[in-house]
């Protein structure tokens, strides 16, 4: 892995679309990646990745579980 | 080889499994189950992939899906009949009392009337469930008649069709705890308890997560379980009843383990991972003792 130059670059990072804090990622982020506003604590999937786009994450359905 | 996962979002869960098939050095793609046409008479690319494995979250999506790969003959982790038994209580309870394993009691209703009959046969405190639903959600405890009366009612008033289907169980005077075994391949590979201060014990109800040692009682009940559905993989939870000892009170097809591999110490997603490498060296599980 490039680590160094990973730390040379830009922070990786989108705006929330709630709250619009800066919502930062450890690594380049996944499209359908589910993550957490440490802002407004809302959740947020990444729907582009470049450049990343961060949207709510639907609410959950009757259907889904373990 | 070539694998693919499917998917509704990529939690922690699934962030772990891609992480688990990176170190093994097998490719996988990831799909979408949302971006997903499906041609029932065209198998297209999908017989290219050795295993399927199902993270949907969605149990429509499990199902629709895995019924369509399936009959393309691609193997699907879980087989969606594992997953059809697993994620009804109902059918998780036939399948249990038919293979004689220990479990709550458990009384079906279909309307208001009969589902109070029910209530009243199992005796309080009694606890209605969803036959479809997990992570607690609508897990009800009747500690008396005035208040099964108004849970079914707002049942039949408020609740889509499959809440007209009344599963009533028996309640467990369990301690303040239940126990998960993770099952791959008809192996126990790691417990947990599952300790809470409200009587719902899910850890996405807030409950805390500690390893559990496996003794024999849970292993074999783990394992017998598995094999009763024929699941590749499945989170098998035990209550610890006082009179009865430990019984089996739901499986879980779709395993969450976020909270477990540190506990534990486990490599969950790693064991699964090779698991779903390994799949086609090894029969396609079927149901223990029955044909379907
Ligand atoms: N019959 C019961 N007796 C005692 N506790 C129960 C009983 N049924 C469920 N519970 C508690 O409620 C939790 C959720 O119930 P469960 O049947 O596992 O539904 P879900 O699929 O929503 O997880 C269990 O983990 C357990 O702590
Ligand atoms: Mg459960
Ligand atoms: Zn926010």
């Amino acid at each position: 892995m490039t680590s160094s130059t990973q730390s040379n670059q830009e922070t990786i990072q989108a705006p929330c679309p709630e709250c619009e804090a800066p919502v930062a990622f450890s690594r380049s982020p996944l499209y359908g990646e589910i993550t957490e506003c440490a802002a407004c604590e809302c959740e947020l999937e990444v729907t582009n990745r470049s450049p990343i786009r961060l949207e709510l994450a639907p609410e959950v359905e009757e259907d889904w579980g373990e | 080889m070539r694998i693919a996962m499917l998917y509704t979002r990529l939690r922690v869960e699934e962030r772990l499994l891609i992480d688990a098939f990176d170190e093994t050095g097998v490719d996988i793609d990831l799909i979408d189950t949302r971006s997903l046409v499906l041609d029932p008479a065209d198998p297209g690319r999908w017989n290219e992939y050795d295993a399927v494995l199902d993270r949907s979250l969605s149990l429509t999506a499990s199902l629709t899906i895995g019924r369509v790969l399936e009959s393309f003959g691609v193997r699907v982790i879980n087989p969606t009949s594992a997953t059809a038994i697993c994620s009804d209580k109902l059918r998780t309870t036939l399948a249990l009392e038919r293979a004689g394993i220990a479990t709550p009691g458990v009384r079906v209703a279909l309307d208001q009337e009969s589902a109070l009959d029910a209530v009243e046969a199992i005796g309080y405190p009694a606890v209605l469930k969803p036959t479809i639903g997990s992570w607690g959600r609508l897990v009800a405890r009747l500690n008396d008649r005035d208040g099964a009366e108004a849970v079914i009612e707002h049942r039949a008033v408020l609740g889509s069709a499959q809440q007209g289907v009344y599963y009533v169980q028996e309640h467990i005077e369990k301690p303040d705890r239940d126990i998960r075994v993770f099952v791959v391949n008809h192996e126990p590979v790691a417990a947990i308890v599952r300790t809470s201060e409200h009587w719902v014990t899910n850890t996405a109800r807030g409950a805390t997560a500690a390893n559990f040692e496996l003794n024999s009682e849970a292993a074999d009940l783990a394992i017998r379980s598995s094999r009763a559905v024929g699941a590749d993989l499945v989170a098998v939870d035990l209550l610890e009843c006082p009179e009865r000892g430990l019984l089996v009170n739901e499986l879980n097809h779709s395993m969450e383990f976020r909270n477990s591999v540190e506990t534990t110490g486990v490599d969950i997603p790693g064991i699964v991972a090779r698991r779903v490498i390994a799949i086609n060296d090894s029969p396609t599980p079927s149901c223990a003792g029955r044909s379907r």
